[in-house]
């Protein structure tokens, strides 16, 4: 479903991606960890084109995208490469002027031109999936953190994307609100969604993960099996890493 | 209880006046700050767009507009157009050329208030709208604009009360408006200080209303913004 070869990604004399090569199978969740620097969020912002890569291949479904120095994308080609892929943010970035079901209506009867009768129908499904029938009337700031965010997911999944990417979901939200959200997420990973999430929450990567990417100065360290990276690994720097977060 | 002569005298004439000049400001303050306000609204916004669109040449004329506009007094734009131009042969009668005058002088302040607004929304909210497949104009238009709007309320609403007293400039370029009647008044009755009075509790008449308007709308637009 995603293939991503040698990329990279520099801000001004900052190499932050250098050479990823990856791929995520379809209906399966890659989690990436590692730590804060080591270019997890850019190489998912780059997967929806939030950044655009110096150098490399991203391939999402039938589409593929080659990234050259100087490389102009058109507009056209932008949004079409990310309705593929639906985007849950670190600070949710919800509407504050819609209400909950109109955040997750906009995009499709903007974007995808669905009837807002459609539309509104589709918003309360995924309401009602992600816990928040009763909150469909309110606006975002009337929600706690986790509800917040389950809106943002909810608003990724009415644009039907192949792909769900996951920057740090969980890490604004107080501690009793992350299970809500990380519960609605392994659900999405158990119906089968392809997804790329990156996460400090090592818990859900051993749950939920089929692959887990330990990242490290802009590469790629090392990838496997949640056993074979919490477990197994004798790679110094995920040791090294892994002690810290446990700690 | 007898009051004076010169006491029954100003009160007479403040009386008197009152309607005129009120009607002044009814026919010519008030036509002329709500169309300069609404002509002045759309060249700021397509000014703000401009500045904001990255299309160098766009962006130039944006900002040498804004530059001339702001850098230079109002009264002397107004004496430029109304009393300058009929010496190249653009002859402009008081009121349009009024109108001219502050709309471009409006145009360019609010613009700057616009976009400020604009890139006080988060960067965040650009991203979602990208992120659901959006457009930059869609993204504009749906996302960002609703946003700026309520943000910029309050500055705007700022600066249509002082347009309200800005008008009194027209008086320098014969617009019949409430400050020229008063002054006519003063001239003819030699009754200044009370006459100005009185022109000056009309204006706080028309600016208090526009104030409470002003905070009716605000109240309506008041929900959250994104922080």
């Amino acid at each position: 479903m995603i293939k991503i070869d040698n990329l990279f990604k520099s801000f001004g004399d900052i190499d932050v991606l250098k050479g990823i090569d990856l791929e995520v199978e379809k209906g399966k969740t890659a989690v990436i960890i590692g730590p804060s620097g080591s270019g997890k969020t850019t190489l998912l912002r780059c997967l929806n084109l939030l950044e655009i890569p110096n150098q490399g291949n991203i391939a999402i479904g039938e589409k593929e995208l080659s990234f050259h120095s100087g490389t102009k994308l058109k507009s056209t080609e932008m949004t079409s490469f990310r309705q593929q892929t639906g985007m849950v943010f670190q600070s949710y970035n919800l509407f504050p002027h819609l209400t909950v079901v109109e955040n997750v209506m906009e995009g499709q009867v903007i974007v995808l031109k669905r009837s807002k009768a459609d539309a509104k129908k589709r918003s309360l499904d995924l309401l009602a999936k992600v816990g928040l029938s009763d909150r469909a009337e309110m606006y975002p700031h009337q929600l706690s953190g986790g509800q917040q965010q389950r809106v943002g997911i909810a608003r990724a999944m009415a644009m039907d994307p192949k792909v769900l990417l996951f920057d740090e979901p969980t890490s604004a939200l107080d501690p009793e609100l992350v299970g809500d959200v990380l519960k609605v997420m392994k659900a999405l990973a158990e119906e089968g969604m392809t997804m790329v999430v990156v996460t400090h929450e090592m818990e859900f990567a051993r749950d939920v993960a089929d692959q887990v990417i330990f990242m490290d100065e802009g590469r790629i360290a090392e990838k496997g099996t949640p056993e074979e990276i919490f477990t197994l690994s004798t790679n110094p720097r995920t040791q090294q890493f892994l002690n810290k977060v446990a700690r | 209880m007898v009051l004076d002569e010169r006491t029954e005298r100003i009160i007479g004439i403040l009386s008197d006046s009152f309607f005129p000049i009120l009607k002044a400001g009814l026919y010519f303050t008030v036509p002329l700050t709500l169309i300069t306000f609404a002509l002045g609204l759309i060249l700021a916004f397509l000014t703000a767009i401009a500045r904001i669109s990255g299309i160098k040449p766009l962006v130039a004329i944006a900002k040498f507009y804004v530059w001339i506009f702001r850098g230079t007094p109002l009264l002397v734009q107004l004496f430029i157009l109304f009393y300058g131009l009929p010496s190249v042969g653009i002859i402009l009668d008081p009121f349009p050329a009024a109108v001219l005058g502050f709309t471009l002088n409006k145009g360019a302040y609010s613009s700057e208030i616009i976009r400020a607004a604009i890139l006080s929304t988060p960067k965040g909210q650009w991203e979602a709208a990208f992120s659901i497949g959006m457009t930059r104009a869609q993204a504009m238009r749906r996302i960002i604009l609703p946003q700026a709007m309520r943000v910029s309320v309050p500055p705007l609403g700022n600066s249509f009360i002082s347009l309200v007293k800005d008008t009194s400039l027209a008086a320098t370029i014969t617009v019949t408006e409430m400050f020229q009647k008063g002054q006519q008044v003063a001239a003819a009755t030699y009754e200044p200080l009370w006459l100005y009075i009185e022109v000056a509790f009309i204006y706080l008449l028309f600016s208090t209303v526009l104030s409470y308007a002003q905070s009716m709308l605000e109240r309506r637009f008041d929900r959250s913004v994104a922080k």
